[in-house]
């Protein structure tokens, strides 16, 4: 009976195909080569970065991070612009972007009904999968005309001359500045990060939680003194990755920051980061010198994402443990 | 005395607790109202724009007609390139991470750097294929553009590779192995072969994760007016068209780049949902 159900052609060709020990090797080694793969492509970022980037370092040395200078023309390259404005719209998009994200993943795991939860979130997480150039148009288009009229307006001419207001909020009211463009860059992150502290919340036991009810805490007390000490370390770990974010986020901050090379002097100044500096200039690189010195500020940008990608991997690691 | 404090100070905890509880849903709609705006632009500003011109024409010249094929043609063979190159990367280092070396020294850091890899800015990876495929070979090409896209997409399946091995269950490798058959003869005909769904979904993940990327191929692929299925030459993208016409002084050009905005984020939420149904199936 069971000789007629299993084919004997089957049956056989998997034994004779089991002692296979070449077959096996190569598979391993196609395995692992693909693994090694991945690691070869991560230092070739570095090293390509390091090695094109290199005569804009030669030249300027520590002036290229220091200077605000950007002269395609005169040859001058200094970086002090495109990075401040990174540092700038990064921190400020993770401030406006934290609470809401913690706001949003708290509310969907301790306050939401489980019917409304789960839809909710996967809504969150399908605005984390729109391509940022979407953003970057909607953001240019119908954000920030809107921004400029209700909001930058009004604040330019509500500010008294020589304030600190007015330095603040000076500018040309067209909506594309440092500010709307950390706007933009929160809404983007702001799914991401949900999405991972979510997850880690879902990861706090349930006695842990019971407990600090069963002490007659209310809802906000337990948030407060149990479950988010309880993931403490992950919740750096989410704020580091939404930062890493937005280091490195172009489409949408090109479109948006007014691409403008000063320092920014206000709130509502236009200015660059480095990745939309690098998008916007790169293919119309006039000399070997200009494209040398995005190539450096690449560099640069990389250095800053992987200190702060790896210290969010490390926490959020040790943190799901 | 005492007693009314006690009751004052519990109406105070209420009240903290439900303010706090409204942030939180404030919060939660706050998010799903940017959802809502941004779709509902897209929307508003494209879907009059679709018709049968788009996807049979190839870009116009600013005041004439025309369509967007020439891009959708070139998004889809670059990402069809990309994702060649990311699944079969992607599936046999995420294998290699559950199956063999993952819990090794060398396993862990090839998963970190995975991970950064996954997270790091995607205009470097343009950056860094520039440096490796166009600049020693003098020109941008529709190849380069799929190698950054790969690139891209393969810490994606890599990691979602990794995840839904893990989750298949021991018995399955042990019963391969007891009938005597080796450890890659096992992985290929049983492990994969019942992580089927979960494995397509790592490529769905993968694929919608790369259509959108705009700022890679701006150096690599370049773009290109006309239509061109050469892999040599510069090749034009849906991302690449969209940035060169929203950005310019064009009304009609502005037109097209919502349509394109509208067809790319429909491509990629489809995906996406189809991507996540699956892998929920896959889990059970």
């Amino acid at each position: 009976m069971t000789a007629t159900t299993l084919p004997a052609a089957r049956a056989s060709g998997f034994a004779q195909k089991a002692p296979g020990a070449t077959s096996e090797i190569i598979f391993r080694w196609a395995c692992a080569s693909a693994a090694t793969l991945l690691l070869a492509t991560l230092s070739g970022v570095v090293i390509s970065l390091a090695i094109g980037g290199w005569p804009a370092f030669h030249t300027f040395g520590f002036q290229f991070l220091t200077s605000t200078t950007w002269d395609p023309v005169g040859e001058v390259y200094g970086a002090a612009g495109p990075i401040a404005g990174t540092l700038i719209t990064a921190f400020l998009a993770l401030l406006m972007a934290l609470p809401l994200a913690m706001g949003a993943s708290i509310f969907l795991v301790e306050f939401a009904p489980a019917r409304l939860s789960r839809p909710i979130a996967m809504a969150i997480e399908l605005l984390a999968g729109i391509p940022s150039i979407v953003y970057g148009m909607w953001g240019l288009f119908v954000f920030a005309p809107w921004f400029a009229e209700h909001v930058q307006m009004p604040l330019m001419m509500a500010a008294t001359p020589g304030s600190w207001l007015e330095t603040l909020v000076q500018g040309v009211p067209n909506g594309a500045n440092i500010f709307t463009a950390s706007m933009i860059l929160a809404i983007m992150i702001l799914p991401y990060m949900a999405a991972v502290f979510r997850e880690l919340l879902l990861t706090v036991p349930a006695q842990v939680r019971e407990a600090g009810y069963g002490l007659g805490c209310t809802p906000f007390e337990v948030m407060k003194s149990v479950t988010v000490p309880y993931v403490g370390q992950g919740m750096i770990g989410v704020i580091m990755l939404g930062l890493g974010r937005a280091l490195g986020e172009t489409m949408a901050v090109t479109f948006i920051i007014g691409n403008a090379h000063n320092f920014p002097k206000s709130m509502f100044d236009s200015g660059s980061t480095i990745a939309s500096t690098i998008a916007s200039e790169f293919a119309e690189a006039s000399s070997p010198e200009h494209t040398a010195a995005l190539i450096a500020l690449g560099f640069v940008l990389f250095v800053i994402t992987f200190i702060v990608l790896a210290i969010a991997r490390i926490l959020l690691a040790r943190s799901k443990r | 005395m005492a007693k009314e404090f006690g009751i004052a100070r519990a109406r105070n905890r209420r009240i903290i607790n439900a303010v706090f509880v409204g942030a939180c849903g404030i919060a939660t709609f706050i998010a799903l109202a940017a959802l809502v705006m941004i779709l509902w632009s897209l929307v508003i500003q494209g879907i009059g724009g679709i018709d049968a011109k788009i996807f049979t024409m190839t870009q116009p010249a600013p005041g004439s007609e025309g369509g967007l094929s020439n891009a959708i043609t070139g998004s889809l063979i670059m990402c069809g390139l990309g994702m060649f190159i990311a699944l079969v990367v992607g599936i046999l280092a995420g294998t290699w991470l559950s199956e063999y070396g993952g819990k090794t020294r060398y396993g862990q850091v090839v998963r970190f750097m995975n991970d950064v890899l996954l997270s790091a800015p995607s205009i470097l990876i343009g950056l860094f294929v520039y440096g490796i495929l166009v600049a020693p070979f003098h020109g941008f090409s529709a190849l380069a553009g799929a190698v950054a896209l790969g690139i891209l997409a393969v810490p994606v399946v890599t990691r979602t590779t990794e995840d839904i091995l893990n989750l298949q269950p021991n018995t399955l490798r042990e019963a391969g192995m007891a009938l005597g058959a080796t450890r890659a003869f096992v992985t290929r005909k049983i492990v994969w072969r019942s992580a089927a769904a979960g494995l397509v979904t790592a490529g769905l993940l993968g694929f919608a994760r790369i259509s959108g990327e705009t700022a890679p191929l701006l150096f690599t692929s370049l773009g290109n007016q006309f239509f061109s299925v050469n892999l040599t030459q510069p090749m034009a993208s849906l991302p690449t068209t969209i940035f060169q016409f929203a950005l310019s002084a064009y009304d009609d050009w502005r037109r097209l780049a919502w349509v394109g905005a509208l067809l790319i984020a429909t491509a990629v939420l489809t995906i996406n949902i189809i991507g996540r149904v699956l892998s929920r199936e896959s889990h059970r």
